[in-house]
């Protein structure tokens, strides 16, 4: 796990790369890997590694080159299958210097060019470059888990796992995408390759982006979520699949913490899914294992009983964290600087505070549960959809919403008021429920409510040159699926890929060096979850129906049994009151305001009035409702990105860090010509 | 007192710009509200509070549904029902 960046040069009119400017590059992201760092430079191009050494502790320094020194490679992630590839590489004739997943990557690129991805099981992102050739590798793992950006200007080409090292060179210009601030608005995230930033491009998930040497590129897409056809008979009866869910699981879970040189510890929310993850690593692995927390203040979120059954049955070191509004409010710049985009929900600040956590206590890496809702079906806006699909054949029954209570159960005992306000907003477009998108309209509707408050040129500049629309890119297969089937892949690839396992996983994680392993996303446990029947997941409104059956009898009863509970923070009221940090008002002041151009500033400054006076009220958090709550997160969010990456951004440290792998073929080449100048 | 049509008009639009729409955004009072996106199912609540006080008044459970609030003309109306048959 590691950061990693580099500079192209197509043409030949530019000096090489600098290696200080490579240096300040990985230095912007040096917390991705603080354990060593390494540069190759030749006439044209730069590659730069900070690592963070989990597998071959002594033996995997970056950058790395195949067997004659033509190719070169910066890796980020792991491939958990490693030894399984190295094996049959060996068999072909394949020679190998180190025990490391890096080399395997160039041996695997060499043997099968662009068909090894889809044998790569992990979380990767990579820059491979044939220096023969001239060509340059962006490749990423199926989901998204490890970031890589890439810009081309001037004939460079820069890329790295984070926008901010891209920002190091000041011939990069920055602005803001208003596509992607468009999209963040509406889907929780920009779509790659589409990003908050104009010029920078998102490698896309599941696909490996190839540079010729003119500076031209082709994009391939080698996975994508694919789901079974609800007319073919499915073969296992679910005892069966359980059982084999159940191993594929513990297999996944063992690569995670067997296929690491250093202890691997676990996130516990006090939910299902982390419990199971859990549960399979202590089964993995004798010794002690230590397991990490979050509490919160507020009654509301927290979990704690959950998580102390849970860590009480493994026998667990637990540690544990306790999360305050304020604390939410004071670190929300830091994460800024970490997610590198607009969030709307503070979720991920509990997170930063987590990994610290996990850091302190010497744990390198974690399992967490993430990635089970989106394949076997946990949220509730796949329950929602499907009610809504139901009452769709019958819009005028007061029955059929009636089920919204089974899955609120707060709805009756609301007072009738909440309850018709509540059903009139999920009656809204019941007649497109043969359509795609359905299950996903209202959360897009109640988030693009919130561009409201773009500016009349913002909203102009959208409005003559819109982003790209998720549904304009959907499989030809998609409409064959089942409506379960079409909510997941929808949710797979926005929230899941550009916001829970990056804004909240990995950016909060690497943010304290902490590497995250998410054994519901193993690439097999994947393909075998998405060709289940829906009913195996959804089973009527009963959500990961299978994997309860996995965790009956090996996780108390109780935390199989009880209530989902969405994992939430205290959002909007962490930023009103007395205690506010004085950033809040600074970021949301007229000035401010002006100077980003994003935000209508009488609309903003009149929202934030509204609710510095609802803070006022005891009750506050309650009269904060899901819009206001979203439109204070994300402005303020938009607000503290464009200070920190468009009109200031913070100094550099790149001189911190010290190369101890430093192939310099640039010098190599002057020195030898100095020398022949000399004969 | 005589509240007309046009003062509760004047008065929930006024409230709903200050509170909700923060601008001088030309308000369609035939627009749904919640439809529009113009108010979340929270905000209407707000709005149900704002008539109670200003009006002095109180709905009875059966009253609160969508139909009744969920545009300016469609509150204007209900309102002038229930100032209208509290005043005989």
């Amino acid at each position: 796990m590691c950061g990693i960046a580099g500079i192209i040069h197509t043409g030949d009119e530019h000096a090489p790369p600098s290696a200080q400017l490579l240096q300040a590059m990985i230095g912007s992201i040096r917390y991705r890997g603080p354990d060593e760092f390494g540069v190759y430079r030749d006439r044209n191009a730069g590659l730069v590694h900070a690592r963070l050494s989990i597998i071959d502790l002594s033996g995997g320094q970056q950058p790395m080159s195949n067997e004659d020194g033509s190719l070169w490679i910066v890796f980020n992630g792991e491939i958990f299958n490693y030894i399984e590839l190295r094996n049959e590489l060996q068999s072909l004739g394949h020679r190998f210097r180190t025990q490391s997943d890096t080399e395997v990557i160039i041996h695997a690129y060499e043997t099968w060019g662009n068909d090894c991805f889809r044998r790569f099981n992990g979380q990767w992102a990579f820059g491979l470059w044939d220096s023969k050739n001239r060509k340059l590798v962006l490749s990423r793992d199926r989901i998204g888990v490890r970031p890589l950006y890439v810009c081309e200007a001037h004939g460079k080409i820069w890329f790295a796992s984070e926008v901010k090292a891209i920002f190091s060179d000041p011939e990069v210009p920055r602005r803001v995408d208003h596509r992607g601030l468009d999209q963040t608005f509406t889907y929780w995230t920009s779509l790659a390759p589409v990003s908050l930033f104009e010029g920078i491009e998102e490698i896309q998930p599941g696909s490996v982006r190839t540079y010729e040497r003119n500076g031209s590129h082709s994009d391939r897409i080698y996975w994508r979520p694919q789901y079974s056809d609800p007319k073919e008979q499915y073969a296992l009866p679910m005892a069966d699949a359980t059982e084999a869910l159940r191993e594929k699981l513990m297999h996944a879970t063992e690569l995670r913490m067997l296929r690491a040189d250093v202890p691997v510890g676990s996130y516990l929310s006090g939910g299902l899914d982390s419990s199971v993850v859990a549960w399979m690593g202590r089964q993995a692995k004798k010794g002690s294992f230590q397991t990490f927390s979050l509490r919160f203040d507020d009654a509301e979120f927290d979990e704690t009983s959950y998580q102390q059954l849970m860590s009480s049955q493994l026998d667990s070191v637990h540690h544990e964290v306790v999360i305050s509004r304020s604390d939410i409010a004071r670190v929300f710049p830091d994460v800024i600087w970490h997610t590198e985009r607009p969030i709307l929900r503070t979720a991920p600040a509990p997170l930063f505070l987590l990994s610290r956590l996990v850091r302190q206590s010497g744990i390198k890496a974690v399992l967490t549960g993430e990635g089970a809702d989106e394949m076997l079906g946990g949220y509730d806006i796949f329950r929602e959809a499907k009610i809504r699909q139901f009452w769709s054949r019958q819009p005028e029954s007061v029955i059929r919403p009636r089920l919204f209570e089974r899955i609120y159960p707060y709805l009756g005992r609301s007072p009738n008021q909440a309850k018709g306000m509540a059903l009139q907003f999920w009656r809204q477009g019941l007649e497109r429920a043969q359509l795609p998108g359905f299950s996903h309209e209202p959360r897009w509707f109640t988030t693009s409510s919130l561009k409201k408050f773009f500016s009349s040129d913002i909203r102009q500049s959208i409005g003559a040159n819109p982003g790209p629309d998720v549904l304009s890119s959907l499989p030809a297969e998609f409409t064959a699926w089942d409506p379960l089937a079409q909510a997941q892949y929808l949710e797979v690839v926005t929230l899941l890929s550009g916001y829970l396992i990056s804004s909240q996983g990995d950016r909060m994680l690497m943010a304290h060096s902490v590497e995250g392993r998410f054994p519901f996303l193993d690439s097999d446990v994947m393909e075998f979850c998405n060709g289940l029947p829906a009913d195996y997941k959804l089973n009527i409104l009963n959500e990961k129906y299978i994997l309860k059956k996995v965790a009956r009898g090996i996780i108390p009863d109780e935390i199989v049994k009880r209530q989902k509970q969405p994992y939430r923070a205290p959002d909007a009221i962490s930023f009103i009151g007395p205690d506010a940090p004085e950033y809040v008002e600074e970021m949301l002041s007229e000035h401010a305001l002006k100077e980003s151009g994003l935000f209508d500033v009488a609309a903003v400054r009149g929202f934030y009035a509204k609710c510095a006076a609802k803070g006022k009220n005891a009750a506050a958090s309650a009269a904060f409702g899901n819009s206001d709550n979203m439109a204070l997160v994300g402005i303020l969010s938009t607000q503290l990105m464009y200070r920190l990456f468009v009109s200031g951004g913070r100094p550099s440290p790149g001189d911190q860090c010290t190369f101890t792998t430093n192939i310099d073929r640039v010098l190599e080449h002057t020195e030898h010509a100095t020398q022949e100048n000399r004969l | 007192m005589n509240t007309t049509k046009e003062e509760i008009g004047l008065k929930v639009k006024g409230f709903i710009q200050e509170n909700f729409i923060f601008n001088d955004k030309v308000l369609d009072p035939q627009e749904s509200l919640l439809g529009s996106g113009t108010i979340d199912s929270t905000g209407i609540l707000e709005v149900i509070s704002f008539l109670e006080l200003t009006y002095g008044i109180h709905f009875e459970d059966n009253e609160l549904v969508a139909n009744n609030f969920d545009s300016i003309a469609k509150i204007q109306s209900f309102m002038m029902q229930k100032l209208g048959g509290a005043g005989s």
